[in-house]
């Protein structure tokens, strides 16, 4: 579904992405590891266009998206969530959503009810202006802002990130239960433990190379992961 | 549109005519006795500074940039209007579509003017386009100083007075009219968006420089006509009328009203440009009165004094009417989810 090949991108002179290469099949979360500075979130930037690549390529569902408008990206059903919070803090959820369907207006109101019955804590919280909203609501909201896209596929940037325990268990439970509904999910995290529990496959990416990629369930046992980025 | 909407417009509009018709029956029976005539004068002068002021709200308040030369697009529709109006006057046109005509040819360029002045200044982030407006007012004043067509300099005079107070009263409506239904719309709101948060925005698909531009070029059109009304009414101008401080002074009048509501700019823009005048004889301390008003608000409300708060006569009948109905039953269900409801609409 997604296929990146030597994607080199670099800001002035620093290289921060140096040659990788990664794919997500459909159907799959991946998961995608690496330290602070890595380059995870210039990946995920530059497969929706809002870096410039110097080399390789991106091909999503037979397009490539070197070629392809930043605003046209969505209309392919790729949906990206940045990292960090980003909502609009002065509209309501309602609003927020409905900004979500922007490339897209068709049936808004029948995805808007879907993702309020995913979310129900969105649906109480409907009238109230997001800026109000705790930091593990506002991550919601920006995860059913993509999903108002009616996505194939979702680019997800640290969703965990500042979340307390139990938020964290919910938004993973709530990407894989996304993934069960058929979107692929390519997800960035430093919270290595729980991003492998749920992935298919991963990649570990560090100072703008891939250096170990494989099967999800193993890199939770490889060593140099364990050491690395498990803590253990 | 649903029969609550247009009943909403039907009754501003009544409102509006209302405001009119007092003012005018009072300017045509002398109701300010020897000052009528300069009464008059300084509603005019009132009516396109709302123009000028509101336009500059699109790019502050609801874009949340920041413009330094303002008064460059006014001065670009101010000229091009009068040379429109020389160029066309005798040709058989009656006086209000000529003042028309030329209105909108200097609106026109002016909009122009805002597309290549955003192109460049818009698609980078930061502040960039207060340094560039201010530019190009700079730029724009030298040129029309040296074009033999605008004066070389020296004082455009002999521009027809076209700009009558009623006249300016109603393209005044027209313009705010036109900007409050730019601001409400899907447009408006993605532009909100872009303010709110560039990166939500980008990753919603949405083309943020194209919107930035287009909604400059959407101000800068609204300066030029506001500067078009102006130059008919004034009928002599010269460059330097719209330097630095004319940016400034229209800045102060956004700020001071509420970046972000329009009816500030207007309440703003009214009261600033009348209240030198009601007190001409202290005209020298107009820019010392400004900065301690200014200072104030800033002080005591950040936001402007109207914020982003908008005016609705429907809204306002509405609360009396229904207070005099509910007084003893309050509804529970009015809470402040109410106001949100109507944010949209
Ligand atoms: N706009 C930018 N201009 C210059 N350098 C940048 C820019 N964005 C990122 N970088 C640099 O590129 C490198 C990769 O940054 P990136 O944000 O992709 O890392 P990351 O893996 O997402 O890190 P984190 O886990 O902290 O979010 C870093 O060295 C960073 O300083
Ligand atoms: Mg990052």
């Amino acid at each position: 579904m997604l296929e990146v090949k030597d994607l080199k991108v670099n800001y002035g002179a620093v290289q921060a992405l140096d040659g990788i290469s990664l794919t997500v099949k459909d159907g799959e979360i991946v998961s995608l590891i690496g330290a602070n500075g890595a380059g995870k979130t210039t990946t995920l930037r530059t497969i929706t266009g809002l870096e410039k690549a110097s080399a390789g390529s991106i091909i999503f569902d037979g397009h490539d998206l070197r070629t392809t408008e930043p605003c046209k990206i969505v209309n392919l059903k790729l949906a990206h969530v940045p990292e960090g919070r980003h909502i609009f803090p002065e509209m309501t959820v309602e609003e927020n959503l409905e900004m979500g369907a922007y490339a897209d207006p068709s049936d808004t109101a029948g995805t808007m009810a879907k993702i309020y019955e995913r979310f129900p804590r969105l649906r109480e919280r409907r009238r109230q202006l997001a800026g109000t909203l705790s930091g593990g609501e506002q991550q919601m909201l920006a995860v059913g802002r993509a999903l108002m896209s009616r996505p194939k596929m979702i680019l997800m940037d640290e969703p965990s990130m500042g979340l307390s325990p139990l938020l964290v268990q919910e938004i993973f439970d709530i990407i894989q239960e996304v993934n069960r509904q058929g979107i692929t999910i390519l997800l960035v995290e430093q919270n290595a433990q729980m991003a492998l529990s749920i992935s298919h496959r991963a990649y570990v990416l560090e100072t703008g190379h891939i250096t170990i990629e494989g099967d999800a369930k193993a890199l939770l046992k490889d060593e140099r992961v364990k050491k690395a980025y498990l803590g253990q | 549109m649903t029969k609550a909407i247009k009943w909403s417009y039907l009754l501003n509009l009544v409102g509006v005519a209302a405001v009119f018709a007092i003012l005018s029956a009072l300017f045509a029976f002398n109701g300010f006795g020897d000052s009528t005539t300069y009464v008059e004068g300084v509603c005019t002068t009132a009516c396109y500074t709302i123009i000028m002021v509101a336009s500059l709200n699109l790019v502050v308040g609801f874009m949340g940039e920041f413009s330094l030369g303002h008064a460059g697009f006014v001065s670009v529709g101010a000229y091009v209007s009068a040379i429109t109006s020389s160029a066309l006057a005798g040709k058989g046109l009656s006086d209000l579509a000529l003042l028309l005509v030329a209105v909108l040819a200097g609106g026109i360029a002016a909009g122009i003017a805002g597309v290549l002045v955003g192109i460049p200044a818009l698609r980078l982030r930061g502040d960039y386009l207060a340094i560039v407006t201010m530019a190009f007012a700079e730029i724009i004043r030298v040129v029309f100083c040296n074009l033999e067509i605008t004066g070389g300099g020296r004082t455009m005079s002999g521009i027809l007075r076209l700009s009558s107070f009623g006249r300016t009263f109603w393209i005044m409506v027209v313009c705010v009219t036109v900007m409050f239904l730019f601001v409400r719309s899907r447009f408006g709101r993605t532009v909100q968006a872009i303010r709110e948060d560039y990166i939500a925005a980008e990753a919603a698909g949405i083309n943020v420089t194209f919107y930035k531009v287009l909604t400059f070029a959407v101000s800068s059109f609204f300066a030029g006509i506001g500067g078009g009304v102006y130059a008919h009414y004034m009928t002599a101008m010269i460059p330097t009328n719209f330097d630095f401080n004319y940016s400034a002074e229209l800045l102060s009048e956004v700020i001071i009203g509420g970046t972000g509501s329009l009816t500030g700019s207007i309440i703003g823009a009214a009261f600033l440009s009348a209240l030198p005048e009601l007190m001409r004889q202290f005209s020298k301390y107009r820019m010392l009165a400004y900065s301690v008003v200014l200072v104030l608000v800033m002080l005591f409300r950040p936001g402007g004094i109207f914020g982003r708060w908008e005016f609705s006569l429907t809204r306002l009948l509405h609360k009396l009417t229904r207070r005099k109905e509910n007084a003893a039953t309050a509804d529970p269900t009015d809470g402040p989810a109410a106001p949100l409801a109507q944010k949209g609409e």
